[in-house]
């Protein structure tokens, strides 16, 4: 018996649970990714597990950690998963290696490791790739591309070129872009009508993709791994502003929903501002946290420069997190009658 | 029905009670020695009042309470005491406390018992009889149940909460006293009832328990009592006070207040129990009920006299080979057995004997991720990973701030934490650092002022001297005037000369006025430096002395005490702090 302190009684919960939970949950949206866009976004999974794996046993020998516990805690692989889903299927190898090694050496390891790192890793990798390599990380392929698994793996390690017909942006930048480009010629009514790029709510085939995001957040909130707050404020954030302009004028501002189910809105709402060690803690602080990331959000996706912005909204209230748990701490057992 | 109300977090561990429930309460044969700690409860430690080689009865008073907040002990049997010596207490620290060991005679022969009617008493006769047999809270927190029975005067005593909850895991001893002795713990909740006047009377027992519901019911409707028989929904800690309290009353009682403050008190079904055997029987607690479980051949509950070394009582449940340790308590707020020489004493509800199946090796700790489980359970509403973080950097201004002295070290935190942080360590570990820096920080405060002290003295003794000098000196000029004065009478001065020197006289004669004022401004310049000094440290935490700091108080104070021992006040410089 282990005789330093109780509780002597222990429930089953470790890490290794939690991040597997989270793993498991993130499985119906790579289903759809996969159904909809081939297998090569497991390419990218693998490439970016196996880097990040080997990117925290480097570390943790140089910190003189421990290798077995935090390689098994599943908090790497967690992290790589996120990265390759919220990179272009068909960027090349180095690309995501790039991120990953960023996001597992500097933004995690440099600041202390697990539970240390104020800025989400997976953030941070997209957040160094889109600033360091626009083009690269702005190619989408469309949910139409008929290209075989050969065909898409040589793309993605450099042994077929890289045509422009068979990538092309994101639903959400063939938007900005095409109301920019026809400027008041054209609503976002007749753009969504493109049926190539644009499905029945958002993008196509990525509408399929983030609602997998969307199951699997819902069973992560079931499970009680995830709390409601963050998520949903960050979805009322993102939907009240783009419900506000969509009302103003719908022609140039695309409606609620298009915004939820594109970009990593979903992503973002379930696996990003859910993530406890660089986000906010308190339910109240968790609260104003979504919020203001999912607003921020759509500032950066619709006004910004960049094709989508939950990366940088995250980061930026990442830094915030702080500040914000700190005033939002609850009133305790017995202290909650100020009148007291 | 009575609404009932809920107290966030909480925990449900395997509850594990029903393998001690099988069998009736036992009654423990004597063992072949007993040693009985004279410090039992919460408050003074009670004195010795036997010595090695006398006889004692059981029931014989051996130890006084020693104050108000203390309770007495006794001889649990008749037998030989054979010293009253140090002895290994039942703490996980492994200690030793003063008890009185005692051989037994195998007669089990009793003191002359005296009954008393309680209604025909003085409330404060009640209370005292209590204090005298020994009764105090025996759901674990041994404080002396007589300083709980005096209501509120600001505060109309609502109602009165008795727990039977018994929310730890494997522990039992309540529920069956609860089945068995029902009757009589109803009627020592009416001698509480009597003393503290309450509107209500309400009896929370976790719905877990049927069979102890449904006998207090039967006890209480037998009696003719409106007691409140309630079954609250089982989850660890319901059995806390305060949750307990919550649960029955919807009052959330801080850690500020004491609960009698909103016109609640709370005591738990043994006590009463045994505050009914002291009034009705003249009995004092010199036994109680012992749940013996877990990875024993025989569970059960029984009846073991204090003082009865855990070897001789685990012998009774025949522990299995793989047993490697024993808990006194739950799982989740008892400890570790020190040594198998301990005895049970009243706060002793339960002895586990655990196995590396019972209770695994807990899994190597990780960072903490903030998931917030911590948080979520915790039943004060704290923010355990919080109060960790300050914890570990020994920041404890900041886990006061996030109110640690608000946790009642019930283990939720620890027993959900996904990285396995012993957290209630933690917690731990920041109360009693900040317990020993308030300790310093008194012993420095008193060290401040007795540094004071000595510098007004010698200032004043300073003063003193000057005076003293003035003094001598003014003498000295008078003289001079006078032989100078009468040097010129004998010059056959004419007598306006004398009455002209008479009148110099007198300025001559001042200085010792003024050195009367030179002593005043002395002593008030000397005292106004001592403020200014004062001034000057208190806005320093004194929390936070560096160890030079430390270093330096502790030499003022040694050379302090030479000064006092062997040399007279010197130099001020040498008393610099």
């Amino acid at each position: 018996m282990d005789f330093s302190t109780p509780p002597y009684l222990l429930n089953n919960a470790s890490v290794q649970r939690v991040m597997l939970q989270v793993l498991a949950a993130l499985l119906p949206g790579i289903g759809a990714y996969v159904w909809i866009f081939g297998p090569i976004v497991l390419v990218q999974i693998a490439l970016a597990t196996a880097t990040a794996l080997a990117a925290e046993a480097a570390m943790l020998r140089l910190r003189e950690k421990p290798l077995a516990p935090f390689l098994t805690d599943g908090s790497a692989v967690v992290t790589a998963w996120l990265i390759a889903l919220a990179f272009p299927p068909l960027a090349p190898w180095w690309l995501i290696v790039t991120g990953t090694l960023f996001a597992v050496v500097i933004a995690k390891h440099l600041y202390g490791g697990l539970g240390q790192n104020p800025f989400n890793p997976a953030m941070i990798a997209f957040a160094v790739c889109i600033v360091s390599f626009p083009a690269l990380m702005s190619q989408w392929p469309p949910a139409a591309l008929d290209l075989g698994f050969a065909e898409q793996a040589r793309i993605v390690f450099g042994l077929a070129p890289r045509v422009d017909a068979i990538v092309g942006a994101t639903p959400l930048d063939a938007l900005k872009t095409g109301l920019k480009l026809e400027e008041g010629r054209v609503g976002v009514s007749q753009l969504l009508d493109n049926r190539e790029v644009f499905g029945a709510v958002a993008g196509r085939g990525w509408e399929w993709v983030t609602a997998g995001y969307l199951l699997g957040g819902l069973w992560l909130w079931r499970r009680g791994v995830v709390s409601w707050h963050a998520p949903l404020a960050f979805l009322a954030g993102l939907s009240l502003l783009a419900g506000g302009l969509w009302l103003y004028d719908p022609a140039q501002f695309a409606d609620p929903l298009f915004h939820l189910f594109s970009g990593g809105a979903m992503l973002g709402a379930w696996f990003i501002v859910t993530d406890p060690v660089s986000g906010c803690t308190t339910p109240k602080g968790k609260l104003i946290f979504g919020f203001s990331a999912g607003a921020l959000a759509y500032v950066i996706r619709v006004f910004g420069g960049y094709p989508d912005g939950v990366a940088f909204a995250v980061l930026l209230l990442n830094l915030c997190a702080p500040l914000i748990d700190v005033y939002t701490q609850p009133a305790i057992f017995g202290m909650k009658d100020k009148s007291r | 029905m009575l609404q009932l109300f809920k107290f966030k977090g909480g925990v449900k561990p395997q509850t594990n009670k029903t393998q001690s429930v099988g069998e009736p309460i036992g009654v423990a044969p004597l063992p072949s020695r007993l040693f009985v700690p004279l410090h039992q409860s919460i408050g003074g430690t009670p004195r010795p009042l036997v010595a090695a080689g006398e006889r004692v009865l059981k029931g014989q008073l051996i130890g006084g309470a020693d104050g108000w907040i203390s309770a007495a002990v006794h001889a649990p049997t008749s037998g030989t005491v054979r010293a009253v010596a140090e002895h290994v207490a039942a703490h996980p620290s492994g200690l030793t406390t003063l008890s009185v060991e005692i051989e037994p005679d195998g007669r089990d022969e009793w003191i002359e018992r005296t009954p008393i009617d309680h209604g025909a008493l003085a409330p404060e006769r009640v209370r005292e009889r209590l204090r005298e047999a020994g009764v105090v809270g025996l759901g674990g927190a041994v404080f002396p149940t007589h300083g709980k029975l005096t209501a509120s005067k600001t505060v109309p005593m609502e109602e009165l909460v008795i727990n039977g909850a018994e929310c730890e895991p494997y522990i039992t001893c309540d529920d069956l006293l609860m089945r068995e002795r029902a009757e009589e713990i109803v009627r020592g909740v009416g001698v509480f009832r009597d003393l503290l006047q309450p509107k209500r009377v309400l009896i929370g027992i976790e719905d877990n328990k049927p069979e102890a519901v449904a006998a207090l019911q039967a006890a209480a409707a037998k009696l003719g009592e409106n007691f409140a028989v309630v079954a609250v929904p089982t989850r660890y800690p319901a059995g806390g006070a305060k949750q307990l309290i919550r649960v029955l009353t919807g009052k959330e009682v801080p850690s500020t207040k004491r609960s009698t403050d909103l016109g609640v008190q709370c005591f738990n079904v043994a006590t009463a129990y045994t505050a009914w055997r002291a009034v009705a029987h003249g009995e004092p607690v010199v036994s109680r009920i012992v749940t013996l479980t877990g990875n024993v051949e025989r569970p059960r509950n029984w009846e073991a006299l204090l003082g009865t070394p855990l070897a001789e009582f685990v012998a009774l449940g025949g522990p299995k080979p793989d047993t490697d340790g024993y808990l006194m308590g739950g799982p989740m707020m008892g400890f570790a057995m020190p040594t198998m020489d301990a005895p049970l004493v009243k706060a002793t509800n339960c002895i586990i004997a655990s196995s590396p199946a019972l209770f695994p090796p807990k899994a190597p700790e990780m960072p903490c991720i903030r998931c917030g489980e911590c948080a979520k359970v915790c039943p004060h509403e704290l923010q355990p990973f919080e109060l960790y973080w300050f914890a570990r950097a020994k920041n404890f201004g900041k886990t006061q701030e996030y109110h640690i002295f608000d946790c009642i070290e019930c283990g939720c935190c620890s027993f959900v934490c996904p990285s396995r942080i012993p957290l209630v360590q933690y917690f731990r570990f920041a109360k009693s650092e900040i317990w020993a820096r308030e300790k310093e920080k008194n012993a420095a405060d008193q060290a401040k002022a007795r540094f004071e002290w000595k510098t007004a003295r010698e200032e004043r003794e300073k003063a003193e001297k000057a005076e003293k000098l003035a003094k001598a000196a003014a003498a000295q000029a008078a003289k001079k005037a006078a032989e100078a004065a009468a040097a010129a009478a004998g010059e056959a001065a004419p007598a306006p000369a004398a009455a002209e020197a008479a009148t110099n006289v007198p300025a001559a004669t001042n200085p010792p006025l003024d050195a009367e004022a030179a002593k005043k401004a002395a002593i008030a310049a000397a005292l106004e430096r001592a403020r200014a000094q004062r001034a000057a440290v208190e806005p320093k935490n004194v929390d936070r002395l560096t160890p030079a700091q430390q270093k330096d108080i502790a030499e003022v104070d040694a050379r302090r005490q030479q000064a006092g021992i062997e040399a007279p006040p010197t130099a001020p410089e040498e008393s610099q702090p």
